[in-house]
């Protein structure tokens, strides 16, 4: 019996040294929410968060796809030894289950889990920070990103591509700040396709939920839009925007529904 | 930390080449109620690495899995809810994870597996 549809936020544990559910994690949950349907219908055999926090967005995939009773089965990891118990405390709290993992990224579970993920979630930290700060103890490893916010998200890359299956997707949390243009292209060279879930301001940052599905035609056409992003160098997000409606997998994405 | 996913975890230390299966020391076993999900087990049963499987079973404590399972194995309701107990419901509280090449402990506290690894093993 699941009485809640998303995690309650009375119902999230807490530590001092756990990043709070914030406007990043609202919004993914947000992302997770109006993709609800899809979620569904994609029936995700493993779910795995990378960076699980205080468990708000694990518990919320969680609940929102109705527990392992619908046959998923979720594994959450978070470098921070506090943010994995504190998840642990949140998940009992919403009465639903997952494994969790105290290791950096998904250390350990590359392996073994390699092309099993059918969902993958991902708040990374994404703040512009010195380089020096990045993979601290406790909360600083929740948000310092690193120069352009960049450091954590480019080493995830690589491991949510061995680890994501056939049909896997990945919705991960960007800054305008990280480039999400050139994480798009990066992905793109990987062969995925990619579209914006869910994009929001905040007073203090301008957040993008990015969804990423294998498409064999992407990697063709990464060459094309690495093109355009050369010409439009420098000219901010607004010219993503309209380089992403240029290109075709953009338009391939939207057509199939993703 | 259930067996589903101490068959999905392998020694992460630099140089080792055969870093699967972590051998299990118990300190405690937990048993928890799960809803028995046939298509589950038949989707993951694949993806299992049996052997390793049935080994950590017996070292926590649960003697009932075959010695050898293939995927005829699953139309067999008993063998199903034997899968399902050493797979989901059997969990490690307490106890280590060990590097079968390195020896290295890997501990695991209140069910969570600790990967993380020291500097000069990165």
């Amino acid at each position: 019996m699941m009485p809640y549809r998303i995690a309650q936020i009375r119902l999230v544990s807490s530590h001092p040294e756990v990043y709070e559910p914030c406007d990043d994690s609202f919004a993914l949950v947000d992302a997770l929410l109006a993709d609800r349907t899809n979620l569904l219908e994609h029936r995700p055999r493993i779910c795995l968060e990378i960076g699980c926090g205080s468990g708000y967005v694990i518990a919320s995939l969680a609940l929102l796809l109705g527990g392992e009773d619908s046959g998923s089965y979720f594994i959450a990891t978070d470098i921070n030894p506090h943010a994995v118990s504190v998840t642990s405390e949140t998940l009992n709290a919403h009465g639903v289950h997952a494994e969790l993992v105290n290791t950096d990224i998904a250390s350990g579970l590359e392996g073994r889990l390699m092309g099993l993920v059918d969902v993958m979630v991902v708040n990374p930290p994404y703040v512009p920070t010195p380089d020096e700060e990045v993979g601290c103890d406790g909360i600083t490893s929740a948000w310092a990103g690193g120069e352009n916010g960049r450091s954590v998200i480019d080493k995830i890359l690589p491991v949510a591509d061995k680890l994501l299956s056939d049909k896997g997707w990945l919705y991960m949390v960007t800054l305008t700040a990280n480039d999400p243009c050139d994480i798009c292209l990066d992905m793109k060279k990987k062969g995925y396709a990619a579209r914006i879930v869910l994009q929001r301001s905040t007073e203090e940052e301008s957040l993008h939920i990015i969804k990423f599905w294998r498409d064999p035609n992407s990697q063709l056409e990464a060459n094309d839009a690495k093109l355009l992003t050369k010409t439009d160098h420098g000219a901010g997000f607004g010219s993503f925007l309209s380089q992403l409606s240029q290109m075709s997998f953009w338009r391939s994405g939207n057509s199939t529904n993703n | 930390m259930r067996l589903l996913t101490h068959n999905m975890l392998s020694s992460n230390i630099k140089g080792v080449t055969n870093g699967f299966p972590l051998r299990i020391e118990v300190e405690k076993v937990v048993e928890k109620q799960v809803d028995f999900n046939p298509n589950f087990l038949k989707n993951m049963f694949s993806k299992i690495d049996y052997k390793a499987l049935l080994e950590a079973s017996r070292i926590m404590g649960y003697a009932e899995l075959p010695d050898h399972a293939d995927p005829s194995s699953l139309e067999s309701d008993d063998f199903l809810r034997r899968f399902h107990h050493a797979l989901l419901q059997l969990h490690l509280e307490e106890g280590s994870l060990v590097c079968p090449e390195t020896g290295r402990k890997f501990p695991v506290n209140k069910g969570i597996p600790n990967m993380l690894l020291h500097e000069d093993e990165v």
